[in-house]
């Protein structure tokens, strides 16, 4: 499980987030809703160790991680599918998986295969030759096989087509079935997040400002905040 | 080109040419480190040559050894100090790497001026370690002499030596890029160091050992070098424009692009200098690789995917 407390970031002397907290209990899917330029980017970055934080704590299962780098935290079980996705391109979609290999042996779990038949289909070809959405669920491959038990997806719908939106929103409940895994998921597409998630959080400005469990009701008042 | 039979003319081609491939093992041990840490890591370390000497100078000091204190010894240090050289220089590699190099990945400009500035200074290093005079290695009695598959053409083993261990090293470097997990990790931290770190990879503990890698490959060169010439302190800076020619020439992504054009360059510089003068020659390869440059921007291979 994951737990945020008072958690602040800044950019040199602007601060985006501010005293930002939040739990997510083991097995939960929680969504981080918000427009652009809400912080929500910049959160999942600080969790990750990518930037550093001004003040707060960060803990995985109990585990303080707010003081250690990016590598260490993904060995304390957080796993990190970017915004842009950020495969590496030069590598085979193979090598792109094995890439999140932590032990000296090179067998890829099982089920990523499993779940994305896709990847093994085209497991020799270059990973920046593959489309938007086959490259969403090599990210997510390569972050499931750390063996995670906290993953973060930010904005996974972003330039992906309708129809593979809806794969994505099954494929990321299988996973939490098959692994028992705390998914923390940034988006700005309600639907997406309300078929997902079993919770919603709103940020605005840095601060999270609502909170709603995902049922009738739910899609009304979190849309408030989505609108420009 | 008078009086020249076909027969010594084809003999005359096949030794420029040998001569050239002794050339191409030296250019291309050079350039395999400074394809890793300049094409991989995009880290611009002028002070790659002086890696070499450093690898250089370890094979003297053991062939001074064993000379005067080992007599015995004498037929196999040279295999030692391969060993040697690439240990020696690999730990130097990465003592500047914790040094000064990982300060400067996101200034390529700065690790320009800072690696020249520590080659000066390793120069000045040898310099008052083992005096401004060249010195040479005794070599082996193995590695003497020369192979006369037909007579007219001599073929000296030190060559066949020297190139041997290129093959292998760069057999070796290949497998290790492109077959470990080292690689891997190397290769995905060069794409996206960041991205690296949030997969779970130690980029630091990655790019201190690929840099120095790099740098114990230059070691093996100057081990390399040793056979064919005599070693002083700025005998490595000699090599340094020409390797990164190499490099640049070749792709800066490709290790296979490395080996094709530090193979076109020797070869080319080695039989023109036969024909004109030496420096005719150079100009004449120099102008080749900037036409070819104009027109293939990214060098002879290039990783063909979307970016």
């Amino acid at each position: 499980m994951l737990e945020v407390n008072g958690l602040s970031v800044a950019y040199g002397q602007s601060e985006v987030v501010h005293d930002l907290s939040f739990a997510v209990g083991t097995g939960e899917i929680v969504a981080l809703m918000g427009r652009n330029g809400m912080g929500k980017t910049t959160t999942f970055k600080a969790l990750m160790g990518i930037l550093g934080i001004r003040s707060g704590s960060v803990r995985v299962n109990g585990q303080e991680l707010s003081a250690s780098a990016p590598h260490q935290r993904v060995r304390s079980g957080l796993a990190y599918v970017p915004q842009g996705r950020m495969i590496f391109p030069n590598l085979t979609v193979r090598e792109n998986i094995m890439t999140g290999l932590q032990t000296r042996a090179c067998a890829i779990p099982q089920d990523v295969f499993t779940l994305f038949p896709v990847l093994l289909e085209m497991s020799q070809r270059r990973g920046g030759n593959l489309s938007g959405g086959q490259q969403q669920q090599l990210a997510i491959a390569r972050a499931l096989t750390t063996n995670p038990s906290v993953l973060l997806l930010d904005e996974p719908t972003e330039g992906i087509q309708p129809s593979i939106i809806k794969d994505l929103a099954r494929v990321l409940k299988e996973i939490r079935t098959l692994r028992g895994l705390t998914i923390v998921v940034s988006e700005q597409v309600l639907s997406f997040a309300l078929a997902v998630a079993d919770r919603l959080l709103v940020i605005e400005r840095g601060q999270i400002v609502d909170e709603v469990t995902a049922m009738s009701g739910a899609a009304e008042r979190v849309s408030r905040y989505l609108s420009v | 080109m008078e009086g020249l039979t076909l027969e010594e003319f084809g003999a005359i081609l096949v030794m420029q040419g040998f001569n050239g491939l002794s050339y191409f093992c030296v250019l291309l041990l050079m350039a395999l480190g400074l394809a890793i840490i300049f094409g991989q890591m995009g880290v611009i370390n002028m002070a790659h040559g002086e890696f070499l000497t450093i690898g250089a100078y370890a094979t003297f000091l053991l062939s001074w050894l064993s000379e005067h204190y080992a007599p015995w010894f004498m037929p196999y240090y040279f295999l030692l100090a391969v060993l040697l050289g690439f240990a020696a220089a690999f730990a130097v590699g990465h003592l500047t790497e914790l040094a000064l190099i990982r300060h400067l990945y996101r200034r390529p400009l700065d690790s320009l001026l800072a690696t020249w500035g520590l080659a000066l200074i390793m120069q000045q290093g040898f310099r008052s370690l083992f005096g401004a005079r060249e010195v040479s290695a005794t070599l082996p009695d193995w590695l003497l002499g020369s192979w006369q598959p037909v007579s007219g053409i001599d073929i000296p083993l030190n060559g066949l030596f020297v190139m041997a261990l290129t093959m292998l090293l760069t057999a070796g470097v290949l497998i290790l890029t492109y077959r470990s997990r080292w690689g891997l990790q190397m290769r995905a931290t060069t794409q996206n160091r960041v991205m690296a770190g949030a997969v779970g990879i130690d980029t630091q503990q990655v790019d201190r050992f690929t840099f120095a890698l790099g740098c114990g490959i230059a070691g093996v060169a100057g081990a390399a070098f040793t056979t064919i010439g005599s070693t002083g302190p700025t005998s490595g800076s000699l090599y340094i424009v020409d390797t990164f020619l190499v490099v640049v020439f070749g792709g800066a992504q490709s290790m296979l692009g490395t080996v094709a054009s530090a193979f076109s360059i020797a070869q080319a510089s080695s039989i023109l200098e036969f024909f004109m003068t030496g420096s005719m020659a150079k100009v004449s390869v120099l102008l080749t690789i900037i036409v070819i440059l104009m027109m293939r921007p990214e060098g002879l291979f290039r990783a063909n995917v979307r970016r």
